[in-house]
């Protein structure tokens, strides 16, 4: 299997590529649009600087050079989605060439992706098929949105490698802020080209390219359903003909596109109405400068400043906030692996829970850092502190405030443990004869019965040293 | 490089030009016209070192990230030729259950 | 209109004259010679009341400040004619079409907006050749505009209808457009003064693009100093714009100086080609001679590649317009034919919608930009392109500071003369350097053949209209001094 991926990613900007409306989604159709979205007559495009900004971001991010001059293009086509007739994208000038990703870190260059090309365009509206007997109705509300493209070369050679190289792509363009990345939501689409080469043969074979997926193991799905269409093809000796194949997620098949076959020629040529873009330097440098730690950095960071495996360094940097939680939380005074062990733990589960992120987690890290400081003092039990995080993660209120209204803080007074020691010798006088007889095996079955009697508010350890003492004397 | 018939059946199709059959072979002689005089530009030497031809502009062509969006003086009914609910109706594409709501 | 547009802004200032009598002297005039459809078919689109009750507006609230600043409403009272292709929320915007027979654009064109801060009045929308493509006027979908000084004949194009409300002194100032000479060669034709800036001077935003890297909104005059007040209202950066420069306009005004000393006037040979009509040579040697006078310098010089400008501009062109007027499908606005299917709708709303020309350069565009012609055509026809240009400004880096050409080849033909494309666009072939090098070019009547009359070219450098008007007002001056 011979994979290349083809990605559409929206841009975070507030306003659209080439005109100021709101990229918001949701709005009442083409309410957010303008003459220059609409392609009115006489209505010119201008550049969103914020756009560039990201789309270098992104560049750089993936490794490649990003070039002081880029041209704008035309590619012409009629749809009635593209209100100009032509879509504003770049072509043989784009904006960044030449970089690469890798799926696995620390890995050699066989595991990692060539990225062939990074270019800005502006995205299309949308077309309702189903909603008006015998029309079709335009929504020009995402006419113009920024998109990049990010095209790789046909490295991939298996559909567990393109999920792979997806979930990477995402995690990436999540940290930098250049978008949400969001397949399901349309933030995030591909299209993927497959062709199938036999063992020992050194060219490639003839690709399709394969539409329509809409998440990422849709896409791993649909290049295993089209390796093997391709590969019984092979078999029986047919060829694979080039052709758009489309996925449908509910079968789980493939089928060629039933577009008209109309001979694609977009005639390219340079937007004149837009100047070739010139990035200076300067400019250049500060977007460089201002990329954010990159998630193979901070995994790796993870590992050798905080001494933590590199599962839980991997889990921990799913996400930048999930990220900067868990340090935050390591800045407040918790140790490493016992911060990694809450996050990984209770902290997701209570987002699974929910159902919420990070950002919406009621307990602040700090909060946290002071509920592991008061199990790692002996203030309150581990079991204890999870009934707590379970009420801080709601209200947000302190760890400390939460123990003493509920009765969770460990009792590790002596005269009061004794006083339980004491009755529970007294109830079980056959167990504590053996016990003071030096019968040892015991002394967990009377810890134990000391916690039921205190309602499980002693220190456990204590008591276990107290239990000891009386032997001893 | 003369222009066929076929040639202008295949780009008045790409420009979405119907073009009437009676008037083919006038307009393959106009564009063959024009054609011919564009030969000269041939004979002309011309090397990466020419350029692009494009003008150089002293300008910036960077907008920032802010609204206000452009208002419309008149609202989109006013010009459009079939609208409802806020969509523009065209007759619905043959085509339209292969690639959804993607443009091609 | 007798006043000049200065004179008419000073007048309304001081309240000598009230906007409702300027406004009601253009109508005036437009029924005098006949303005529309019936007439020379210069007026497509008006609103008379509306242009009354708006003067009557002006009058009520004629503001403290605007007495004794002229530069805040430097075109005061001043009433223009738009061309068609300019987008205006008041009165109907069709390019010549029938695509957009009966469009208004909800927004106003930069040019427009600035006009109307300026304190002038739009009083309406003139005749153009469909989209701007043709030499004449006669391309338009509401017939052919007539000449005021001959009506028998065109009176160039593709502007003709704001040329000929100028020339017919319906007004001082009106709106026209270039790509390949529309406002120099109507201007020419209609014995009147017609400026097309740099490109990058004027904004673009609301001018219905024909060839985007081509196009200039322009101004005609009825003398220099009209063309020279109307320009100034509409020069400047605009940030809707992106080819719009930053640099800030001259004051083109100031250009009026008794002596030439000092202004080197080139003379480019290629402009004076042996077949060149020797009374149109005469003309334009004539003008030499009252520079001379003035002490201008005069030196013959050489732009080499001038010959290829025609065919070099009728690749481009086309091939932008192709990609400009996708956008006529009768989706969103304008015609819609119905046919079979989307494709249907498409393909009779787009061959009813565009006339025969239209059509024809969109094909030829079409084709220029398509899979196995691109590098013949367009690259290369871009690369010569770059090479005109560099003819211009090695001779202008040489100290040439102004050249002087006659603006057409011709003087203004008979309707229908001309039926062979090719040599209608042969009619471009003075002017079209301009549009394809982005410099400023403006004709400025100098003289009459059998009664027609006969524009001299000014070609200047990049953002050097200054020096363009310096020779302008000269030569202008000297015509009406009659000295020689």
């Amino acid at each position: 299997m011979v994979v290349g991926l083809e990605v559409h990613v929206h841009l975070l900007t507030k306003t659209k590529l080439f005109c100021p409306c709101s990229t918001e989604f949701g709005a009442t159709p083409n309410a957010n649009t303008c003459p220059v979205c609409l392609a009115l007559p006489g209505a010119l495009p201008v550049l969103n600087e914020a756009a560039v900004r990201l789309a270098a971001r992104a560049a750089y991010a993936l490794g490649c050079t990003v070039h002081e001059d880029s041209v704008f293009a035309r590619k012409n086509y009629f749809y009635p989605d593209l209100p100009k007739g032509y879509q504003i994208s770049q072509f043989d000038r784009p904006l960044a060439t030449d970089g690469r990703l890798a799926l696995e870190d620390g890995a050699d260059e066989a595991r990692s992706v060539r990225i062939h090309r990074v270019h800005m365009e502006e995205d299309a509206g949308k077309s309702v098929h189903d909603r008006y007997a015998g029309s079709t109705a335009i929504d020009l509300n995402r006419s113009g949105t920024p998109l990049i493209e990010i095209v790789s070369e046909p490295d991939l050679r298996s559909a567990a490698d393109a999920g792979a190289f997806l979930r990477r792509l995402k995690q990436i363009l999540e940290y930098t802020e250049v978008s949400d990345a969001n397949m399901e939501e349309g933030s995030l689409r591909v299209d993927a080209n497959i062709s199938t080469r036999g063992p020992g043969a050194s060219t490639l074979g003839t690709k399709t390219e394969i539409k329509n997926m809409n998440s990422f193991s849709g896409v791993e799905r649909a290049l295993e359903v089209e390796f093997a269409r391709q590969c019984a093809l092979l078999e029986r000796g047919e060829r694979v003909v080039q052709q758009t194949m489309l996925w449908d997620a509910g079968s789980g098949t493939v089928r060629p596109a039933r577009s008209k076959e109309e001979s694609h020629d977009y005639r390219y040529f340079p937007e004149p109405d837009l100047p070739p873009l010139r990035l200076t330097r300067e400019w250049l440098a500060s977007v460089r400068t201002d990329l954010p730690e990159l998630p193979a950095a901070r995994r790796q960071r993870f590992v050798e400043s905080f001494s933590l495996p590199a599962y839980d360094a991997d889990v921990l940097t799913a996400t930048r906030d999930l990220a900067d939680y868990f340090e935050a939380v390591v800045a407040s005074g918790a140790e490493a692996k016992v911060a990694a062990n809450w996050v990984m733990g209770e902290v997701l589960a209570r987002l699974k829970d929910a159902g919420i992120g990070i950002r919406e987690l009621a307990a602040r890290p700090a909060q946290l850092g002071v509920l592991l400081a008061m199990v790692r003092d002996g203030a309150v039990s581990h079991s204890a502190a999870k009934a707590i995080f379970a009420q801080m993660a709601k209200t947000g209120e302190d760890p400390a405030v939460i123990a003493d209204r509920e009765g969770l803080r460990q009792v590790g007074d002596d005269s009061q443990l004794s006083a339980w020691i004491d009755g529970v010798l007294a109830a079980h006088p056959d167990e504590a004869g053996r016990f003071l007889a030096g019968e040892k095996k015991l002394q967990g079955v009377l810890v134990g019965m000391v916690m039921k009697a205190s309602g499980g508010k002693a220190d456990p350890k204590k008591v276990n040293q107290l239990l000891a003492g009386r032997v001893a004397t | 490089m003369a222009v066929s018939e076929f040639d202008v059946r295949h780009v008045a199709q790409l420009a979405r030009l119907a073009i009437d059959p009676a008037r083919l072979p006038s307009l393959v002689q106009e564009l063959n016209g024009i054609l011919g005089h564009m030969e000269a530009l041939g004979a002309v030497e011309t090397s990466p070192e020419t350029g692009d031809g494009r003008l150089e502009t002293t300008a910036a062509g960077l907008r920032s990230d802010e609204g206000p969006p452009i208002p419309l003086a008149a609202a989109r009914e006013t010009f459009a030729p079939q609208m409802a609910d806020g969509f523009f109706l065209v007759p619905r594409l043959a085509t339209h259950e292969d690639l959804g709501s993607r443009s091609p | 209109m007798s006043l000049s547009a200065r004179e008419t802004a000073d007048g309304v200032r001081s309240g000598q004259r009230t906007t409702r009598s300027v406004v009601e002297e253009v109508f005036r005039r437009a029924d005098e010679v006949g303005a529309g459809k019936d007439g020379l078919n210069i007026v497509l689109h008006e609103d008379r009341e509306a242009s009354l009750r708006e003067a009557d507006l002006r009058d009520g609230k004629s503001g403290a400040s605007y007495l004794v600043n002229p530069n805040a409403r430097p075109l005061k009272g001043v009433p223009v004619y738009v061309k068609d292709n300019i987008a205006t929320t008041t009165l109907r915007t069709t390019c010549g079409s029938r695509i957009l027979a009966d469009y208004v654009s909800p927004y106003d064109a930069t040019v427009v907006a600035r006009l109307r801060k300026a304190g002038a009045l739009i009083v309406g929308k003139t005749n153009m050749d469909e989209f701007a493509m043709g030499s004449s006027t006669e391309n338009s979908a509401y017939g052919p505009t007539k000449n005021p000084i001959d009506p028998t004949r065109v009176p160039g194009g593709s502007s003709g209808g704001s040329a000929a409300a100028v020339a017919s002194g319906m007004v001082r100032i009106a709106l026209g457009s270039e790509t390949g000479g529309s406002v120099r060669q109507p201007a020419s034709f209609c014995g009147i003064v017609g400026v097309k800036p740099t490109y990058g001077r004027v904004s673009r935003y609301g001018l219905v693009a024909f060839a985007s890297s081509l196009d200039q909104v322009g101004v005609f005059g009825r003398t220099v100093d009209d063309a020279a007040l109307g320009l100034q209202a509409i020069a400047g950066p605009d940030p809707r714009d992106a080819t719009s420069s930053p640099i800030e306009p001259q004051a083109y005004h100031a250009a009026q100086h008794d002596s030439l000393e000092g202004l080197v006037i080139g003379r480019p040979r290629e402009y004076f080609p042996d077949s060149l009509d020797p009374r149109i040579r005469d003309i334009c040697d004539q003008a030499i001679e009252r520079l001379k006078s003035l002490g201008a310098e005069v030196c013959d010089v050489s732009l080499p590649h001038t010959s290829l400008a025609i065919p070099v501009y009728y690749i481009v062109a086309p091939a932008e317009a192709s990609s400009n007027l996708a956008r006529f499908d009768g989706v969103r606005y304008g015609l819609r034919l119905s046919g079979d299917g989307l494709e249907g709708m498409y393909e009779a709303t787009r061959s009813n919608g565009f006339g025969p020309e239209v059509t024809r350069r969109i094909l030829l565009g079409t084709y220029v930009l398509s899979a196995g012609y691109y590098d013949a055509y367009y690259r290369k026809a871009m690369a010569i392109r770059g090479l005109i240009r560099r003819d211009f400004e090695q001779v202008f880096a040489a100290g040439v500071h102004v050249l002087l050409t006659p603006t057409a080849p011709t003087t203004a033909f008979k309707l229908g003369a001309i039926s062979d494309p090719y040599e209608m666009y042969m009619s471009d072939i003075f002017t079209a350097t301009a549009n394809l090098a982005g410099i400023p070019g403006m004709s400025v009547p100098a003289g009459a053949v059998e009664g027609l009359p006969v524009g001299v070219q000014f070609l200047a450098s990049h953002f050097d209209e200054y020096r363009m008007f310096v020779a302008a007002y000269a030569l202008e001056r000297a015509i009406a001094g009659g000295a020689v």
